[in-house]
Parts: structure tokens; sequence; C-alpha cells
């Protein structure tokens, strides 16, 4: 029968004999482990410098062993997406806006990559869901267009923008601010928003929404029509629906009466937009397809 | 004579910044200079009153008065740090607590800097002050250098940090991140800054014992490359002496490394050296046990801070920075790895033969989970800095969470375990006045920062992911705003943890101004200077 052997006790090891204040130090020698991973990192760190761009010269640096280049990286991974699709992109661009919807394979990526464009460069005012945002935001899942909501049409408002200053094709209408340039007098101005109110079918004040008609014939009917439902060539508002770009309420039509409002779109294709032609008939294609196109 | 020319410098400092004031070209400059008048002001009067009493302290006797204001201070910017960082996490849950009355003052982007200032260069900043000069006294056996210069630093330091803040509120900023304060504040801490490097330096070189110990090592590796870093990042042109704005030497990318240069070293010089070395006096003398190794104590010393200032690239890969320099600020981030963990090994190593007190010593508790999560973040810090890693880290909260396991973690843990540790000491007390409430610091202080730092992992990779998901054909899948919709759960987690590192800093101010207060006072306490050997 063997015994196990008595471990020696552990080697005492020494303090350095220094001490400041009550703080001594062991002389420990350094873990062995600690030690060796180090030289492995810095032996690994040494080999991955030559394999890599890494050490600065007088005009540029070590290219490395690899030539590895991040720029030349994302390049090519660009360039392989561009080269993939490059045969259903040039289709898009030279089939009749009308007609892409007839070709399955067609609509399917337009519509997908229209999605990704949409995600990418709308949502900031349009929302994630495309239901729009309070402020002047149109809801792009009805069927109340401003400008008309047919694929051609949408597709020239994208392309060009609304009421922006870099692109002279951009849609352009004005609502004059009837109370800020003294046009119409606050009572006048309450006057009419009692009527919108009462075209739009909610509560108003019915003598003050009689006097606010006539109001109405003078100042707005040019452009909202004299029935309140709007004129897409001006992009004027239809304001006998439910639907509002600012709001309803009787302090918000107030408020867009006196001072108007001009909300501007970006011009997102065209000679100075950023997006390429492909993107814009794709996004045009996606936002008709939301629901309400025509 | 010396008194009647301080008189004059000050009152002169107040009626030139009174005559700033009355010329400034913004509210921020305006504000500050108005601080100024108000502060030199003060220390005229104060300078008065204390004329012709002659209070000759023994040069045997330590300096102790500055240490006990930096304590206090130390306690009361966590608190202000620590409160608007969750005022900040909740911002970031609900948009709606950024009001619109109080755009451009009190909303989340004027918030932030004044939270990292603050938890960094007030609550940390003063923590270094304290702490070094009560260790520096201690190991060098000899009083503070230079009289009261060391009150003057710290009321300097003080001062520095609310014209700061005062800024940021007021749109004085640089828009460098941890270097936001404009020139004219930039210039006043740089002169504090050069001051303290005289108190401390000043201090070693009258020591009364033969050689320097190793807290002292980090301590003046960190005032040292501090004040280096600060001075080349700010480099840069007033565009008047009256205003606050300023215009950088550096443009572009060279103006971007310079900047990460400086604030990958500000955590690598002022949140690890600077901290280190209140880990190599507080853990020793916490524990009673000899320090665990002086070669490594060596070694990783050079080691770190000859690497820590190269591994600044590793903050800009994948950005118009040549690839070479993000190669190189990589490898020396790897390489950093070790030199890191050699203090984590030898704060650790020192508690062997004592891991006993670890249950009856909350105090060496809270150290000993400070010196891991050093470890713990100074592994994650190296393994984000490889590039691959960074592209899925990059821009993310992963990047926060990392920032506060070190911030949170050690930075905070070892502070608190330095103030429970100082205070009796300082204020001749026998004990603290209850380890029970100590114990309630540390755990939720622990809870919170494991909420904290686990929800921004989550939180991080999700949406790192979801940035760069593509389909097949090459299109985004995700639109900005489903990552930040994805991220609301992991938003309140966050707030609540750092609902719970707050509470348990407000318990911790408690415990200690009782223990001042409440605990009698003992005759003993070591403010005799005395040699060790």
């Amino acid at each position: 029968m063997s015994k196990k052997p008595v471990k020696s006790p552990k080697k005492e090891v020494q303090t350095t004999g220094h001490s400041w204040d009550g703080i001594e130090e062991y002389n420990n020698p350094l873990p062995r482990w600690w030690l060796w991973t180090f030289y492995i990192c810095v032996i690994w760190g040494v080999g991955y410098s030559v394999l890599y761009p890494a050490w600065p010269l007088i005009n540029g640096a070590t290219p490395g062993l690899l030539g590895h280049s991040t720029r030349a990286d994302v390049a090519a991974d660009i360039a392989r997406f561009e080269a993939a699709n490059a045969p259903i992109v040039e289709k898009l661009v030279s089939t009749e806006l009308t007609e892409i919807a007839n070709d399955p394979e067609l609509i399917n990526y337009t519509r997908n990559a229209g999605a990704a464009v949409f995600r990418t460069w709308c949502v900031q005012c349009h929302g994630s869901g495309a239901a729009g945002n309070p402020g002047g935001y149109p809801n792009l899942l009805d069927n109340d267009w401003l400008w008309g909501g047919d694929v051609e049409t949408i597709h020239t408002t994208i392309t060009h923008g609304i009421r922006n200053t870099d692109d002279p094709d951009a849609r352009y209408s004005a609502m004059p601010a009837f109370g800020r340039d003294e046009l119409l007098e606050p009572a006048q101005i309450a006057q009419v928003v009692q009527h919108v109110r009462a075209i739009s079918g909610q509560e108003h004040d019915a003598a003050l929404a009689a006097d606010g008609a006539v109001v109405f014939e003078e100042n707005c009917a040019s452009c909202h029509m004299e029935d309140g439902t709007g004129d897409r060539t001006q992009g004027a508002p239809n304001l006998t629906d439910a639907i509002w770009l600012y709001g309803g309420d009787v302090a918000t039509l107030t408020e867009t009466v006196t001072n108007a409002r001009f909300g501007v779109m970006p011009n997102w294709g065209g000679e100075f937009g950023r997006l390429t032609e492909a993107e814009v008939r794709a996004v045009a294609l996606y936002v008709h397809s939301l629901g309400g196109g025509e | 004579m010396w008194d009647v020319i301080k008189l004059v410098v000050l009152g002169a400092v107040a009626v030139l910044a009174a005559y700033a004031a009355t010329q400034a070209r913004d509210l921020a400059y305006m504000v500050n200079a108005a601080t100024v008048m108000l502060a030199a002001g003060i220390a005229f009067a104060w300078m008065l009153r204390a004329r012709g009493q002659s209070v000759s302290a023994s040069p045997l006797e330590y300096n102790d008065g500055v240490i006990r204001a930096g304590v206090i201070a130390t306690a009361g910017w966590a608190i202000v740090g620590f409160l608007v960082g969750t005022t900040i996490a909740f911002q970031l849950a609900f948009p709606w607590l950024n009001p619109e009355w109080a755009q451009g003052y009190l909303n989340f982007g004027k918030l932030r800097p004044l939270h990292t200032s603050a938890v960094i260069f007030a609550f940390g900043g003063n923590a270094l002050l304290a702490t070094s000069f009560y260790v520096v006294q201690r190991t060098s056996a000899a009083r503070l250098f230079g009289g009261n210069l060391a009150w003057f630093v710290f009321w300097g330091y003080q001062l520095f940090i609310v014209l700061a803040a005062t800024g940021y509120i007021l749109g004085a900023t640089q828009s460098k991140e941890y270097a936001e304060p404009e020139w004219h504040v930039d210039w006043w801490l740089t002169f504090i800054w050069v001051l303290y490097l005289v108190v401390f330096l000043g201090t070693i070189m009258k020591r009364r014992e033969p050689h320097i110990y190793v807290a002292n090592w980090f301590y003046l590796s960190f005032i040292v490359t501090i004040a280096m870093l600060h001075i080349v990042n700010n480099l840069s042109v007033p565009v008047s002496f009256f205003g606050s704005k300023s215009v950088q030497l550096f443009a572009g990318v060279q103006d971007a490394m310079t900047q990460w240069w400086y604030g990958h070293n500000a955590v690598g010089f002022f949140l690890t050296a600077g901290f280190l070395g209140m880990m190599y006096y507080f853990v020793p003398k916490q524990a009673e046990r000899p320090v665990y190794s002086y070669k490594l104590s060596i070694v990783h010393f050079w080691a770190l801070i000859f690497l820590y200032i190269w591994a600044g690239p590793h903050h800009l890969h994948y950005t118009a920075l040549p690839d070479w320099a993000s190669t190189l600020g990589m490898v020396m981030s790897i390489a950093l790895w070790m030199p890191s963990w050699g203090g984590m090994i030898n704060g650790l190593m020192t508690l062997s033969g004592a891991w006993d007190k670890l249950r009856t010593d909350p105090v060496i508790r809270m150290m000993v989970v400070s010196v891991g999560f050093y470890g713990m973040s100074t592994f994650e810090g190296p393994m984000m800095a490889i590039k691959a890693v960074n592209s899925l880290s990059h821009y993310t909260d992963w990047t926060i969470g990392h920032v506060h396991s070190g911030a949170l973690g050690w930075n905070g843990m070892i502070t608190f375990g330095a103030l429970y540790f100082l205070v009796p000491r300082l204020w001749a007390r026998e004990r603290l006045y209850s380890l029970t409430l100590v114990s309630w610091h540390f755990w939720l202080a622990t809870i919170g920062i494991v909420l904290y730092i686990s929800a921004m992992w989550v939180s991080g990779i999700m949406q790192g992911l979801m940035w760069r998901e593509v389909d097949d054909q090459g299109f985004l899948v995700n639109a900005f705003a489903d990552t930040v919709s994805a991220m609301h759960p992991m938003y309140l987690t966050r707030a609540l943890g750092g609902v719970l590192y707050l509470t348990g800093g407000l318990i911790m101010c408690y415990n200690l101004w009782a223990t001042v207060a409440k605990q009698p006072r003992v005759a003993s306490a070591s403010v005799a200077a005395v040699p060790a050997e």
C-alpha cells in the first residue's frame, strides 16, 4: 500500500523589505500564465501587423502581406449586390410604371426595394408604418391624396418633392396667410372656421358658419372649390372629410387660416435628388401599393 | 508682503472678470465671467479676514483638512452625477421627459455631457484629488508640499467644475466628447492641473521614505499624462477674447484621431491609472495584507502606460481613419489586456490569506467586486477593439454598457471603498456608523450595475444586428425607428439599474454623515508624519 506523498509546505515568499504606512510587498514572481498570455498577445499583434496594413512610412504605410483594405471590402460588397440586381434594375427603369405590376417577378423585387428605400428615407416624416405624423406629414395608407394617387403622379411627387428650393420642378402652391397679412378680419376668420367645421360634419355654430360660407366662397373656393373638396392640381386639401393634415379643431383651423401652412418635402430623384431613378420608381410603387393607390 | 500680493492679484482678477462679463459676446461666457468674479471676490474677502491670524501647522502633521473637503465634494458630486445619469436614462426611455419648455437647457442633449463630466471629472476627479493627497502624505511620511497650495488646487478644481457645467447648460461646448469645456475653462484647468502636479511632486520629493510607493507611480502617471492629453486635445483659437466660441487647430480625421487619442487615454489614465493608485493603497490597507507581487507592479505599470497611449484608434474603426492606424490601435489594445489584468491580479491576490474577510467586512467586499469589474471591463475593452467585434458593437448601447461596467463597477465601487476607509480616520471616529448600511449599499449598487450592463448588452447587440441586417437582395431590413422601439424594455431596465445605484449612493452619504455626526470622537488617528522605517 502506498502512502500519499505529503506535500512540502509552500516555500515562504519573502517581502521586499520596504514598508510604507504599514504596507509591505511580497516578492512573488510574475504569474506564468499571465506572462505567457502577454507574450502571446504581443506575438499575435506583431503577426497581425505584418499581415494587415499597419506601420506608417514616410508616404503611406505598409500594406500588409494580405493586401487587405476595408474600403475595398465595402466596395466589393456593394458591387456584388449591384451586379446581382443589375438585370432586374435595368428592367425596372425601362418598363412603363403602370406596366410593372403586371410582371410578378419585377413587382416583387420592386416592392421589396421600395420598402427598403421607404424605411431608410421616408419613415422620419411619414412614420415607420406610413401612417403619417401630426403636424403636416400625410398618411400614405388612405386614399386621400393631396397631389394625386396614381403611380405616375406619386412618382413625380417623390422625384421633385414639394415646395423645396432645390428642384425647380418641385410642386408648388402657397396658401395666403389670411390673418397675418390682414386679408381677413379676425371675426371673418372665426366665421370661416365654423363653415369649414360645418362642411366637414363637425359640431359648429350655425350662425357663424352661415356667414362663413360667404367668406369661404370669396376667399377659399378658388383653391379648395366651392364645396370644399379641394383641388389636386394645386395640392389644396379636401376639407369635407375627417382627414386633417394639421388638425380640424377650432384652434388649429384658426391657426391654419391666420398664418397658413407651407409643408415641404425634399426632391428625392431627378437631377438634384439623392436617390437613383430605380429607387424612386421602387418607392413610388411601394407607396402606391400601401392601400390608397389609384 | 506675500499676503498683499495675493490680495492684489485676487482683486485684479475680480475686476477683470467683471469687465469681461460686461463685454461678453454670449450668455455662457457672461455667466462664467460673473462666476469667476464672485469666486475671486469671496477668496479676497476670506484672505482679508484671515490676515494676521498666523496659523502655522506643524510641518510634521499631515494636511488632512483639504482631504476632508475632498471627501465631502466626492460624495456630493457623486449624487449629482448619478442623479443626472438616472434622469437621462429615463429621458431616453420616455421622450416626453424632454418637455418643450426645457428645450435648449435640460433636454437629453444638454444633460448628457453634464452627466459624463459630473461623474468622471467631478466625482472621479475629486476622488482622485482627495485620495492622492491622502496616499502621497502617508506613503511619503511628509506633509503636502506648498502650504495652502493644495487648498487652492481643491477650490480651483471645484470652480472648473462649476464653470464647465454652467457652460454646457448655456451652450458653450467644443462638441468633443469628455473635452466639452471651451477654451477659457480649459486654460483655467491647465493652470490648476500644473499646481496639482507641483503639490504632488513636491510632496514626493520631500518624502522621508527611501522608495516611492507603487500607488504614487500610478497617481503621478495620471497627473502628467492628463496634462499632456488635455493641452494637445484642446489646442484651439478663440474667436474673441470675450466669447466662449473657439476654433480647433486640427481638422477632419486628424481632429477625430486627436480627440480619441485623448478620449481613450482619459479612460486609460484618469479612470484606470489614477484609480489603480487608489487600489494599491486602500486594498492592502483594508485587507491588512502585503501587496501580492512587487515585480508584477513594476512590469504591469510600465506595460500599461506604454501600451495605453497607442490604443485610441480603436474608437475610429471603419471611419475615415486609414486602415494602418486602425490596425495599430487594435493590436495595441489586445496587447494591453494582460498589463491591465496585472492590476487585477495584484489586487485580488493581495487578499490571499484574508479571503475570510469577505464574509465579515462589506468594505473589502466592495473593493473586491470593484477589482472584479475592472478585470471584466479590461477584458471586454480589448475584445471590442477587435475590428470584427467592433463592426457589430460600434455606435450601439454595448459601448455604453462597457463604459458603465468600468465606471459604476470599477471606479464607483473602489471610490466607495476608499470613502468608507477614509471617513472614520479623517474625522477620528472609531468605526463607521453602520456596516449593515454598507452591506445595503453594496447589494443595491451591485444589482444596479448588473441590471444596467446586461440591459445594455442585450440592447446593443440587438441594435447592431438589426442595423446590419440585409436581405438577399442587399436591402436593409429594419428602419432606424424599429431599432429604437425595440430597445424600450432594455432602456427601462437600465433606468431601474440607475435608480438602485443612486439609492445606494444616498445610503452611503447618510452613513458617512452619521459616522461623523453620531459616532464618538477618538483621540488617536495617524495625523503625524512618521516614516515607516
